[in-house]
């Protein structure tokens, strides 16, 4: 079974036949953008108010290339991974095992991070605790500034996004370098990742040469990738060398080793560490992971779930600093002890961040994920974001048709979908809730719970809009019909229909 | 066996000779077959919604009217998800939980319970593309999933295969969602009616005459969007196929 | 900071609404394992990029001399090899960034994955195994495990400070889905089956 919906998006100059190497972040088959037009960019952010998702989703889907390459490209890595699930007879078994294994960490958390702590600490690794994004950026300066450094290098970290760390560096005068290319395109284009693994993704190659003519001096009529590419390496390069500090994540934390285990495709996290002679290392308490037999389970899931690559290119284990050279762990909480208190939300904890259930999410591979405008896209942004602003990230629980996909394909087996459905009651319990849902759901409920009133608002009349299900009713604005037909109205309802042909045997007529 | 006959709103209001479809098959099998005429909607626009208080009445008046049957019969697996699933705005008497575990979407109910073997009558000489409901397939699982490691199996194309003449379509994306998804597809238009084009597409590409669903709320969106498009697709709902419509 | 430590902690205890949940025991999964692993291997390096050299009975180095096709420093970390830079107690990391080849010997390779594992004891300065443009590697048949579940039983990981598996070269795809080695990493890796001598 091969994608063939976007086949003209193939390269012509390659040969569709050939087999090519398809592991990291690679497509299985070959991808090329035929036009260049302009990138649409993400929601816009208005202080606290409530994002728009469809809106900038429209505008996404608005600009038909950009959709139909990530469409292909995201849909492509759903593929890959399915193709490297079929290659493990135990897949299910991993992913029931991973599942369990976080479930058994997080509920001896307190345990396990204590645990760590002292391993690590006996293998010469200074540990912090962090229990927010501002207190975690003021640690890590405290640590530049006693160094010195100038400049960080840093490999690609979600929890540094979520603590607005580049720009807190750049008030403070430390120039951050990101060494995740797709980051790096990012962090120049003065844009946030718009996907946890493939953060440069919504780009077309075009809107590549276009950031980095106007940064590191590329011919800006050139947008071969390789090219590219070996711009970016050439500049980067030199700031590797020259950094005072490097910076990584962690994916996974082993306690009983005192171990912290970075996944990169690229090296960078291991050029960031092993470069300069100082290494911080930021991390999520919820990374953590008991020892290194659960640690097989999670490097066996994660890129097959991200990319359907077997593993990824480096995956790098810190367990304390080498000769001569300093490292520190930061661990943050940032919202995460307060999740493990909620009781329909506290499994989203077991994330880590493959973002398999983006790929595979249909209303994500439309809309891109700068349309979010949050941390955290697609599905696991739904179920997480709001944790961290009930009210800003409201409307985002409703960017889904709950279609289960992502449950299915998460490899630690996160209910997604039906936490995206307990979101919704929950926001609607708490009135964080649009008004025109809230009036339309209130009109319907009253509607639909008598059959009188029902049956009488729905005549057969000639505007067939008039006889569209209640809650599509209540709709000035006539969503439905923008793109779609407004299905023909028969002569006869069902009812109609029973009651005049099978009344007699019919049964339950009260009124 | 008393069997109560859920037609879902769509049904009742667009899709009339679906829900008589339903109602003859179920007699072919010699089952009483009742509808309760009383009856409105499962709840699910307002549960799926979040308004789950909204929802309380519109549960109750389902559960009076289907609480004294043996089985609840409906050609809608997301309305079986919501009645089986999701229907907890009220209390969990005796009568819910009745009707909760007694409720069927079609499908199951003839591959399940009846185990049906022949439909000697049906004969559908077309290319025929079948479509699941999300909730149908994930959550009702009447078939294997794409997402999943598991032994592959479709219990609609079980029953489809002992019609005469029929030919299925391939899908390249047959799980992906159309972008119904309820009261998305009208909170969340622009995205629903993409999603329901790229369905439209890929279900031209496989050369499919027909598109056939046990559920009607993914076709009534899926032949929106294909009207609009223009595209030579027809929508037939597995009822009538099963029952015996040729075309 | 202390602070913040009993803060998360006490958060930690206090919010720990789930009851404790079992630790599931991790099988090996290895029942399948070939005897022989290195086709296997093989198979899986390819797949991640990486080249097998051909071993050349007579002289044994013979195939990682012809690797090296590109003019530059050569660092070795294998007695096997004669490099012509020397890594020294005071060669600093940053010094191997002019490195085109640098051979190492894997602690050990794994089947599954394609995988290499090296620890600072086979990269003496770990940015051995990153600067360089291109890697030549040794590796003994002998120490290559089936999978990961097997990997990790190894001692290295409760002995090293730095270990790393390196499953092919450098890559990214991050425009347009374009697979390109060399992002940031080593542009080449070449693998040769050699037993330790």
């Amino acid at each position: 079974m091969t994608a063939e919906l976007h086949e003209e998006l193939t390269d012509p100059h390659a040969d569709p036949h050939a087999d090519q190497l398809d592991h990291g972040a690679a497509s299985s088959r070959p991808l090329k953008s035929r036009i260049s037009e302009p990138q649409p960019r993400g929601a816009k952010i208005r202080g606290n108010r409530p994002v728009d998702q469809s809106e900038a989703a429209n505008r996404f889907m608005a600009a038909t290339e950009h959709e139909a390459m990530h469409d292909a490209r995201l849909w492509d890595l759903r593929q890959k991974r399915d193709k490297e699930m079929h290659g493990i007879e135990e897949w299910e078994e991993l992913r029931n095992l991973a599942s369990g294994i976080k479930e058994h960490t997080l509920s001896k958390l307190d345990y396990y991070l204590e645990l760590f702590e002292k391993n690590a600490t006996a293998n010469g690794i200074k540990v912090h605790w962090a229990k927010d994004g501002a207190e975690h950026n003021a640690i890590v300066l405290e640590i530049l500034r006693s160094k010195g450094v100038e400049r960080l290098i840093k490999s690609k970290s979600m929890l540094t996004e979520e603590c607005g760390f580049r720009e807190f560096m750049a008030h403070n005068n430390v120039e951050v370098i990101e060494t995740d290319l797709g980051e790096r395109i990012q962090q120049l284009d003065d844009e946030a990742p718009s996907h946890v693994v493939v953060p440069a993704v919504h780009k077309l190659r075009t809107d590549v040469a276009s950031v980095f003519a106007k940064t590191i001096g590329s011919d800006p009529d050139n947008a071969d990738a390789h090219y590219l590419t070996e711009c970016q390496r050439e500049a980067t390069r030199p700031l590797i060398l020259s950094a005072q500090a490097g910076m990584t994540g962690g994916n996974f934390v082993v306690a009983e080793t005192g171990t912290f285990v970075v996944c990169t495709n690229e090296g960078n996290a291991d050029l960031s560490a092993n470069t300069p002679p100082l290494h911080i290392a930021s991390i999520g308490i919820e990374k953590l992971i008991p020892g290194l037999d659960d640690l097989a389970v999670f490097i066996r899931l994660l890129s097959r779930s991200a990319l359907g690559s077997p593993i990824t290119q480096y995956t790098s284990h810190f367990r304390g600093p080498r000769e001569g050279g300093e490292m520190h762990v930061v661990l943050v909480d940032n919202g995460r002890s307060e999740r493990l208190g909620m009781e329909k939300f506290w499994p989203g904890l077991k994330c880590i961040r493959c973002g398999a259930c983006m790929n595979t999410c249909p209303v994500f591979r439309r809309s891109g994920g700068l349309s979010y405008g949050a941390t955290y896209a697609g599905p696991i942004g739904l179920i997480i974001d709001p944790t961290f602003n009930v009210h800003k990230y409201r409307n985002l629980p409703y960017s889904s048709t709950m279609n289960g996909s992502c449950t299915n394909v998460c490899p630690v087996k996160i209910n997604i979908h039906e936490q995206i459905a307990d979101w919704r009651k929950t926001l609607a319990g708490d009135g964080e809730i649009s008004p025109v849902k809230k009036v339309m759901m209130k009109a319907a409920g009253e509607v639909l719970a008598s059959p009188v009133v029902y049956r009488a608002s729905l005549p057969l009349g000639r505007s067939a809009l008039r006889h569209l299900p209640h809650f599509m009713l209540y709709n000035k604005l006539n969503t439905w019909g923008r793109k779609r037909d407004i299905p023909e109205t028969p002569k006869q309802t069902f009812n109609e229909w029973y009651r005049k042909n099978r009344k007699q045997q019919g049964e339950g007529e009260k009124s | 066996m008393k069997v109560g006959l859920f037609v879902p709103c769509y049904v009742d209001m667009f899709h009339p000779e679906t829900g008589i479809a339903t109602l003859e098959l179920l007699e072919r099998f010699g089952l009483s077959v009742e509808y309760p005429v009383d009856q409105t909607c499962c709840g699910q626009p307002m549960t799926n919604t979040g308004c789950e208080r909204e929802a309380a009445k519109t549960e109750e008046l389902f559960v009076r009217n289907f609480e004294k049957y043996d089985y609840v019969v409906t050609p809608s697996g997301s309305c079986t998800n919501q009645v089986r699933n999701n229907m907890t705005a009220i209390d969990q008497t005796d009568a819910v939980k009745h009707v909760r575990s007694r409720t069927y979407e079609l499908v199951e109910f003839l591959h399940d319970v009846l185990k049906i073997d022949a439909f000697p009558w049906a004969e559908f000489p077309h290319r025929v593309a079948l479509h699941n409901n999300c909730n149908t397939l994930r959550n009702l699982r009447i078939a294997s999933m794409s997402e999943r490691r598991e032994e592959s199996f479709s219990k609609p194309k079980a029953l489809l295969k002992m019609v005469r003449g029929i030919e299925f379509a391939d899908l390249t994306r047959p799980d992906e969602c159309c972008g119904f998804g309820g009261t998305f597809s009208v909170f969340e238009e622009g995205v629903s009616a993409k999603m329901g084009q790229d369905k439209v597409t890929d279900q031209l590409k496989s050369g499919a005459e027909y598109v056939t669903s046990s559920d009607s709320s993914c076709m009534m969106h899926q032949e929106g969007c294909a009207r609009r498009m223009g595209a030579n697709l027809k929508y037939i709902h597995i009822a009538q196929i099963l029952n015996g419509a040729r075309a | 900071m202390s602070g913040s430590r009993e803060a998360i902690l006490g958060a930690i205890r206090k919010n720990h609404v789930q009851s404790e949940r079992a630790r599931p025991p991790v099988p090996l999964f290895d029942q399948a394992a070939p005897s022989d692993l290195r086709e296997m291997f093989q198979k899986s390096l390819e797949r991640m990029g990486g080249k097998m050299l051909t071993p050349d009975a007579v002289d044994p180095m013979a195939p990682v001399r012809q690797a090296i096709v590109k003019p530059g420093p050569v660092v070795s970390c294998v007695p096997e090899f004669q490099g012509d830079m020397q890594i020294t107690p005071q060669t600093k990391p940053t010094d191997i960034a002019p490195v085109e080849y640098a051979v190492l010997r894997a602690a050990f390779g794994v089947a599954e994955t394609g995988s290499l594992c090296f620890t600072e004891k086979q990269l003496h300065v770990n940015t051995t195994g990153f600067l360089p443009q291109h890697l030549v590697i040794l590796l003994d048949p002998a120490q290559i495990v089936y999978n990961l579940h097997n990997a990790y039983q190894r001692p290295e990981w409760t002995q090293a400070h730095y270990a790393v598996f390196q499953s092919g070269p450098s890559a990214t795809a991050d425009i347009e889905g374009v697979l390109v080695h060399g992002a940031q990493g080593v542009r080449s890796l070449s693998v040769l089956f050699h037993p330790v001598s």
